[in-house]
C-alpha cells in the first residue's frame, strides 16, 4: 500500500476512534438522513404510482390479460383459446371474465312521476367466483355484505365508485347510486333487457376498473347479455412463480391469439399517461436527491472545514514534522467516506430491514393508491455510490484548502 | 553543519514592512549545543524557524550538510524536515489523538519504517525520556512535562543531524525543565547537534555556546567554559 495512504490510513482510523461520540453520531445521523432523503423520497414517490400498477395487476389484470380486439364484440372462439391456456404449464389459474356497458338505477319504487331517474352507467361483468377470487383475490374487497357464491341468482356485487356514499363526487354528467345498501334492489339495463338485482355486497378498491364495475354470476350473466356461444371478453392469467408475463405473452401471439384478440402482460396493459407520470415522478425524485446531495456535502464540507480548520494548528505541526500534504489529505478524506458509509450502511439497514417491509405490509393510504417503497438494488447502490463520490469531494476541498497553507502560519496560528 | 549567510526575514502588513531578521551569518558545527537568547521580539525563533525550515526566509541563504536550502521544493523541504530534524516546540505540539507512543512512532511510519520496527524504535525513545511505562496515554492524559518529553522523544526517536528546540521549557515547572534539560545534555553527550531558543540564562548556560540576539541581528557569540 503506498505510504501516504498508510500515514492517511493511521491518522484517519485514529482520529475517528476519539473523535467526541457526539460529533460523530451527528455526522453519521446527517449521513443518515441524506441517504433516505435520496432513497426514500424517490422510493414513495414511485412508489405512490408503483402501488397503483401492482394494484391492478392484482386486482385486474393479473400476469397477462387477453381482451376483446377494439373492433370486435368479444373474444372470437374463446372456447379454443381457454382450451390452448389449459395447456400452458406457466399459468397457474386464470378468469374469463364476460363484459357489457350497462346502466344501474336505484330508488325506482320511490321516485315521482316528475323526478329525474338516479341511474349509474356501470361496466358489467359475469365472472366464475371461484377462478375470479383465485386470480384477483377479488373477495378481500368486499366492504359491505358478502362475495358472489356459484349459485346466486339475481345477486350483484356493486363497486364503490357507482355509490354516492362511497364516492361523493358531484361532477357534471357522472352520477352515482343513492341509498344502496345491503339487500337494496336495483335495475340493471343491458341494451333493452331490464333486470332487478339484490345487492349482495359492496367492494371498494382504489382500481377504478374495479369500483366502477357491478359483478354477477358469469351463467346468469350470459343470459343477461344473450350470449351462450362461450365467447368472453376478457382473460386474466395469473402465472405461476417462474414463469415472465413476457414469455407467456410471447407464447400466446406465436400461436396467433393476436389475431383474435388483445394480448397484453400487466406492464403493457398501462395506460400511456401512467407510464409518463412513473417516470415524471422518477425525475421529481431525482431532482429532489440531486438537492439532498447537495446539502449532504455542503454539510460535510462544512464539517470538515470546521474539522479541519480547529486542527490547522496540528495540521501545521504534522507537516512541520515532515508528513506529507497529501496523506493529511487521505486522512480526511478517509474520515469522510467513512461518515458516508457508516451513513448509508444505516440507511440500508433501516430501508430493507425496516421501511420496505413495513410499508410493504402498511401501504401509504394515498387517495388513488396504496403506496409502497420502491427501492430497487441497483439504484440504491448508484446512490450510495453516488453519496460516497460527493462526500469524498466535500471532505477533500476544505482538507486542501487549510493544508495548502504557509506551515508556519498554521504552527503558530498566523493569518 | 548549518551556515547562514545574510539571512534576513521581513513580513509584510499592507504597506509597511517589519524586518525581524536583518542579515544573519551564522555557523553551527556537528555536535554543538547552541542556545539562542534575547529579548522578545529579538528575532531568535525566527532565526530558528529559518533555520529549520519551517518557514521561508525573504534573503539571503541558509547551507545545511552543504545543500543550498533556498533552491528546494516544498517537498524537498518536507522530507528534509522529515529526515534530518527533529522538533520540540514550547506548547509540545503533540497530537491530541495519538498516544504518545503513537506520536512518536508516527514520523518513522512516513519515513517508512515497518510498523513493528517504528514502534519498538518509538517505545525506546519513551523509555529513554523516562515514560516506559505512559505509552498508552493519550496527551491529555499526560502532565505538562511528560508531554513535553514525549515531544522530545518523537524528535530524536528517527535520530536526527539536528534538533531545534524553541524555548522547551518556557511552560514547565522548575522540576520539569530541569529534567527536560538534563535529557538535552544527555542527548548532546552522545553527540546530538541541538539549536534552542530561550529565554532563561540558567538553562542557556548548559549549552555549549550562547548566541545572544537583538533586533534581528546576532549580537554575541560566547562559549561556555563547563
Amino acid at each position: 500500500m503506498p505510504l501516504n495512504i498508510r500515514i492517511g490510513f493511521f491518522l484517519a482510523f485514529r482520529a475517528l476512534r476519539r473523535a467526541s461520540l457526539w460529533t460523530t453520531g451527528l455526522i453519521i445521523g446527517v449521513m443518515v438522513l441524506t441517504f433516505l432523503n435520496l432513497v426514500v423520497v424517490s422510493g414513495i414517490l414511485v412508489g405512490l404510482l408503483q402501488g397503483a400498477v401492482d394494484a391492478v395487476r392484482t386486482q385486474y389484470t393479473s400476469d397477462v390479460i387477453i381482451s376483446s380486439l377494439s373492433d370486435k364484440k368479444y373474444i372470437e372462439n374463446s372456447p379454443n383459446l381457454i382450451s390452448l391456456i389449459d395447456t400452458l404449464p406457466q399459468v397457474s389459474v386464470y378468469t374469463a371474465r364476460y363484459r357489457e356497458a350497462g346502466v344501474l338505477e336505484a330508488n325506482y319504487k320511490t321516485r315521482k312521476e316528475t323526478d329525474k331517474p338516479n341511474t349509474a352507467s356501470a361496466v358489467l361483468v359475469g365472472i366464475n367466483p371461484v377462478s375470479e377470487q383465485a386470480v384477483t383475490g377479488i373477495a378481500g374487497s368486499i366492504v359491505e355484505g358478502e362475495f358472489l357464491s356459484p349459485g346466486d341468482y339475481d345477486k350483484v356485487v356493486v363497486g364503490g365508485y357507482l355509490l354516492k356514499q362511497y364516492f361523493p363526487v358531484e361532477t357534471p354528467g357522472f352520477t352515482t347510486l343513492e341509498n344502496v345498501r345491503i339487500g337494496t334492489k336495483i335495475r340493471m339495463t343491458v341494451g333493452s333487457v331490464v333486470r332487478e338485482v339484490t345487492v349482495k355486497g359492496i367492494l371498494k378498491s382504489k382500481v377504478d376498473e374495479v369500483s366502477m364495475r357491478a359483478y354477477m354470476v358469469d351463467s346468469q350473466f350470459r343470459s343477461l347479455i344473450g350470449r351462450n356461444d362461450g365467447n368472453v371478453d376478457e382473460i386474466a392469467l395469473k402465472l405461476s412463480a417462474d414463469a415472465t408475463p413476457e414469455s407467456v405473452r410471447d407464447a400466446l401471439l406465436a400461436r396467433g391469439v393476436g389475431e383474435r384478440a388483445k394480448v397484453q402482460t400487466y406492464d403493457d396493459a398501462q395506460p400511456k399517461f401512467l407510464k409518463d407520470i412513473i417516470a415524471t415522478f422518477n425525475m421529481l425524485g431525482t431532482a429532489f436527491s440531486s438537492i439532498g446531495l447537495v446539502v449532504a456535502s455542503i454539510t460535510i464540507f462544512i464539517v470538515v472545514f470546521i474539522n479541519a480548520i480547529t486542527r490547522r494548528k496540528f495540521i501545521g505541526i504534522l507537516k512541520g514534522i515532515g508528513i506529507t500534504g497529501r496523506a493529511i489529505e487521505i486522512s480526511y478524506i478517509f474520515q469522510s467516506v467513512f461518515y458516508a458509509l457508516v451513513g448509508s450502511g444505516l440507511g440500508l439497514a433501516l430501508v430493507y430491514g425496516f421501511l420496505v417491509p413495513f410499508v410493504a405490509a402498511h401501504p401509504i393510504d394515498f387517495p388513488f393508491s396504496d403506496g409502497i417503497l420502491v427501492a430497487p438494488l441497483d439504484s440504491t447502490f448508484f446512490r450510495v455510490g453516488l453519496l460516497v463520490f460527493s462526500t469524498l469531494i466535500a471532505g477533500y476541498i476544505p482538507a486542501r484548502m487549510i493544508i495548502r497553507k504557509n506551515t508556519l502560519d498554521s504552527i503558530l496560528g498566523r493569518n | 553543519m548549518i551556515e547562514t549567510k545574510n539571512l534576513q526575514r521581513s513580513f509584510k502588513n499592507g504597506d509597511v514592512e517589519t524586518r525581524v531578521l536583518k542579515g544573519i551569518d551564522f555557523t553551527a558545527g556537528d555536535g554543538e549545543f547552541i542556545a539562542i537568547m534575547g529579548r522578545s521580539g529579538a528575532g531568535k525563533s525566527t532565526f530558528l524557524y529559518q533555520m529549520s525550515l519551517l518557514d521561508e526566509p525573504t534573503g539571503g541563504e541558509i547551507k545545511i550538510d552543504g545543500h543550498n536550502t533556498h533552491t528546494m521544493s516544498e517537498n524537498e523541504r518536507m522530507k528534509f524536515r522529515l529526515n534530518m530534524f527533529g522538533y520540540v516546540f514550547q506548547d509540545y505540539a503533540l497530537l491530541p489523538e495519538l498516544t504518545a507512543l503513537e506520536n512518536v512512532a508516527l514520523p518513522l511510519l512516513m519515513q517508512n519504517h515497518p510498523k513493528k520496527s517504528a514502534y519498538a524504535q518509538a517505545a525506546a525513545a519513551l523509555e529513554g525520556a523516562g515514560l516506559g511505562s505512559r505509552l498508552h496515554n493519550l496527551p491529555s492524559q499526560l502532565s505538562g512535562g511528560e508531554q513535553q518529553r514525549v515531544s522530545i522523544s518523537r524528535a530524536i526517536a528517527h535520530k536526527p543531524k539536528i534538533l531545534f528546540a524553541d524555548e522547551p521549557t518556557a511552560n514547565l515547572d522548575n522540576e520539569s525543565s530541569r529534567g527536560i534539560m538534563e535529557i538535552f545534555q544527555g542527548l548532546h553527550k552522545h553527540g546530538q547537534t541541538i539549536i534552542m531558543v530561550t529565554h532563561e540564562e540558567e538553562y542557556a548556560k548548559l549549552a555549549g555556546k550562547i548566541v545572544q540576539m537583538d533586533d534581528g541581528k546576532i549580537i554575541s557569540e560566547v562559549k561556555n567554559r563547563g
